[in-house]
């Protein structure tokens, strides 16, 4: 902590609350000590939230003059081996790619909220999009594996947040939550569970005192290296540059291929214990719906009206849209007619859908600025039956 | 160079001036020559010999071997940390 | 007598060094290797344990400062070493930050952070090395090069105005401002030293040769040439206005080097906790 405590971080309880305070308060119950963040619509209330309740939990909030300087801000407090996040959206983001690409090269643990608005560019910045979500795996430049979350309700943007941090201490990187505007604006019932009851996944720390050994070397099978912490004497030295398992920078083609290929297998080899979805009347559907965040509420509903009507369809939402359960499509397309895609973009999951599998995929698509209507998602249910 | 005062302190000869002692890591050096260059007391010159990145390197000037007063100069303002002095005379 | 010089195989300071790294990449005669020699002298004599050292660097040959020194080291993004720098020392306020970058780093690319965290008076130590042309990338013009100067993509000479970093820090409230060359290194040294004592933003400009990179096509000459330049056209003056602080490497105006500013603030935090 960095300052003394005054109130509790859990609010255990049952809230009436807005989703962006949700995941504020999702971060507070993870054990977030620091945010750095920069105003922008729809995540500010992350930011106020937090201004107000960082300092009473012992932490410390700072705005910071722009999002380049918030990204760095926390990767460098993560060093200290504090929690720490920010909150943004589309702009925001994009300023962001850079140095998320530092935080992947130099595995720093921070969570970065992307409430995704209407873009590209200043677009709709007061609603809804989806359509960051490319950008969250291929945003920065060089091959990365991300890992983002889809919360689709206000306890979503609480639950999932919790589990965003502990993704990131126990895989060493940044990771996204991928709000819309639609649920970051939406107040709902959210429950919070005991202290106790919170998960909490930390860091692998260092097997050997400083000066006994090498951090990049002491590489497990899940090919995360454990993380010292600056002040405690292990020396370390952190660089975005290509580096070898001394943490030293090397012009060297072999060693840049062994690092990069690392950084991906950390992900993509462990991709079964990060992946998370919701499978909602799918087990004697023929057409499944694919979908995530706000599209998933429309979504449930055209799901529910069309079982009424008769219709074999359900619903296969992505609580993790990275890593994308490309296996687990391609699994259920075997017995499926057709693929339906809700998603409020021109078709960022179609295309990964389109990937996994051979059946008819149909977009149920839109530019931006309003969430999708059952109806639209019924009509082009009936259409793959 | 070293001007001659006419006027000396009266216990000159009580003074006890340093001495120093020139150590060197000839390997390390890259020929910069700001050690030779800034000496007060032109205690350094170029070796005829190289290093093996074919630099010359420093060396005390032959008659020069007590002019080193410990200023500490060349240990500080060489680039490569090849070049430092000690205190020779212990004072008592 | 004295013997001859000794031939050793190790250096004092050595274990303040990642030396199984040297020798460094800097080109003879750069301002670098002095700058880091002072620094880490200062760092030993700071009465700071080791541990609760931390340097953040951006992008550039200054860049590469903190791979060579062996402590806690950060070698981060082109002009974001002053934030990343923040996170660490608001997140952990036992931690002597220092921030080792160069012009370009600091000043252009890094410009906004360097305003802001001089407005909040982050209690950051900064060491910009200025050697007035971005060097590692081959000698573009920066932020510091002086008007008229030849640089890579400035071919007939730079038609722009160079900053006046001293006048920019100190007008941005930095508490302590000064101003050396990799020739001073006592004062250099003993500049260090103060920042490390001083809390707040602390800003120390040390004007460096890069013979390769600014000296050859400006026919300054090797970094010898241009260490004695500084000797000739340096003076010092801790209470110089300013203003006049410009630096133009044409003309026979002198440089001017000191400790300019050493004031107190309240730092980043001190409001709050009060």
């Amino acid at each position: 902590m960095i300052q003394v405590a005054s109130t509790p971080a859990v609010l255990t309880g049952k809230h009436f609350m807005n989703g962006d305070i949700a995941c504020a308060e999702g971060a507070l119950a993870a054990g977030v000590q620091f945010f750095a963040g920069y105003p922008i619509t729809p995540s500010t209330e992350v930011a106020e939230h937090l201004a107000r309740r960082l300092p009473e939990v012992g932490g410390r909030f700072i705005q910071m003059e722009d999002e380049i300087a918030s990204m760095n801000c926390i990767l460098g407090a993560s060093w200290t081996g504090l929690r720490t996040m920010t909150a943004t959206s589309g702009p925001g983001f994009s300023l962001m790619q850079e140095n998320i690409g530092l935080g992947m090269f130099t595995e720093t643990p921070c969570v970065v909220v992307n409430v995704m608005r209407g873009g590209p560019s200043t677009g709709l910045p007061t609603l809804i999009g989806q359509a960051d979500v490319m950008q969250a795996k291929w945003g920065s430049h060089g091959d990365y594996e991300a890992i983002a979350y889809a919360p689709s309700t206000p306890q979503e943007m609480f639950d999932l947040t919790i589990k965003a941090f502990n993704m990131a201490d126990v895989y060493r990187q940044p990771v996204f939550v991928l709000g819309d505007e639609a649920v970051g604006h939406l107040t709902e019932r959210v429950i919070i569970p005991e202290a106790s009851a919170i998960p909490y996944m930390p860091r692998k720390k260092p097997p050997f005192a400083p000066g006994e050994g090498r951090i990049y070397e002491a590489v497990d099978d899940d090919l995360v290296p454990p993380m010292p912490l600056v002040g405690e004497g292990y020396r370390i030295h952190v660089t975005g540059l290509t580096h070898d398992v001394r943490g030293y920078p090397v012009t060297s083609a072999e060693v840049h291929d062994v690092l990069v290929r690392r950084l991906n297998d950390k992900i993509r080899l462990n991709a079964d214990k990060i992946m998370e979805w919701e499978s909602y009347l799918l087990d004697d559907a023929d057409v499944c719906v694919v979908t995530f965040g706000s599209s998933a509420r429309s979504t449930r509903h055209a799901v529910n009206v069309a079982r009424a009507q008769g219709l074999k369809v359900g619903m296969f939402r992505l609580v993790t849209v990275w890593p994308f359960p490309g296996a687990e499509i391609a699994r259920l397309s075997d017995r499926l007619k057709a693929f339906v895609v809700a998603e409020v973009n021109l078709g960022q999951v179609a295309t990964q859908v389109q990937r996994f599998t051979s059946r008819p995929v149909i977009g149920v698509h839109h530019g931006g600025g309003e969430i999708l209507r059952p109806e639209t998602i019924m009509a082009a249910i009936e259409e793959a039956t | 160079m070293v001007a001659v005062s006419t006027r000396q302190p009266l216990d000159l000869d009580r003074q006890l001036v340093p001495l120093g002692q020139v150590y060197t890591i000839p390997e390390r050096c890259k020929g910069c020559k700001f050690c030779i260059e800034f000496c007060p007391r032109d205690v350094l010159e170029e070796s005829i010999a190289i290093n093996a990145k074919g630099y010359h390197y420093p060396v005390v000037v032959r008659g020069k071997e007590d002019a080193c007063v410990n200023c500490g100069f060349c240990r500080l303002v060489c680039p490569e940390f090849s070049i430092y002095t000690e205190d020779l005379r212990v004072v008592p | 007598m004295a013997p001859a010089g000794n031939v050793v195989q190790v250096h004092p300071v050595d274990h303040l060094l990642r030396y199984d790294r040297l020798p460094h990449i800097w080109c003879p005669g750069c301002g670098l290797g002095p700058t880091m020699n002072c620094f880490v002298q200062a760092m030993a004599d700071s009465g700071i344990p080791l541990e609760k050292h931390v340097i953040v660097s951006g992008i550039g040959c200054t860049g590469r400062v903190p791979g060579y020194v062996n402590i806690d080291s950060f070698h981060t993004t082109h002009g974001r070493a002053i934030p990343f720098a923040t996170g660490i020392k608001l997140a952990n306020p036992e931690l002597q930050v220092t921030v080792f970058s160069g012009d370009g780093d600091l000043f252009s690319i890094g410009g906004n952070h360097i305003l802001h965290a001089a407005r909040r008076n982050i209690d950051l130590n900064i060491i910009c090395v200025n050697n007035f042309n971005y060097g590692m990338t081959g000698g573009q013009c920066g932020p510091t090069t002086p008007k008229g100067a030849k640089t890579s993509t400035t071919p007939k000479g730079n038609p722009e105005d160079a900053l006046n970093l001293v006048r920019l820090m100190a007008s941005l409230g930095a508490v302590y401002v000064a101003r050396w060359s990799a020739l001073h290194v006592r004062q250099l040294e003993k500049s260090m030293s103060r920042a490390f004592q001083k809390k707040g933003l602390t800003f120390i400009e040390v004007l460096a040769p890069c013979p390769i990179g600014f000296g050859r096509p400006n026919d300054l000459g090797e970094g010898l040439d241009e260490m004695h330049l500084y000797q000739e056209e340096c003076i010092v003056d801790d209470n110089a206005d300013l203003q006049d602080c410009s630096i133009d490497l044409r003309s026979h105006k002198p440089l001017v080097l000191g400790n300019f500013v050493d004031i107190e603030r309240a730092t980043y935090g001190e409001w709050d906790e009060a």
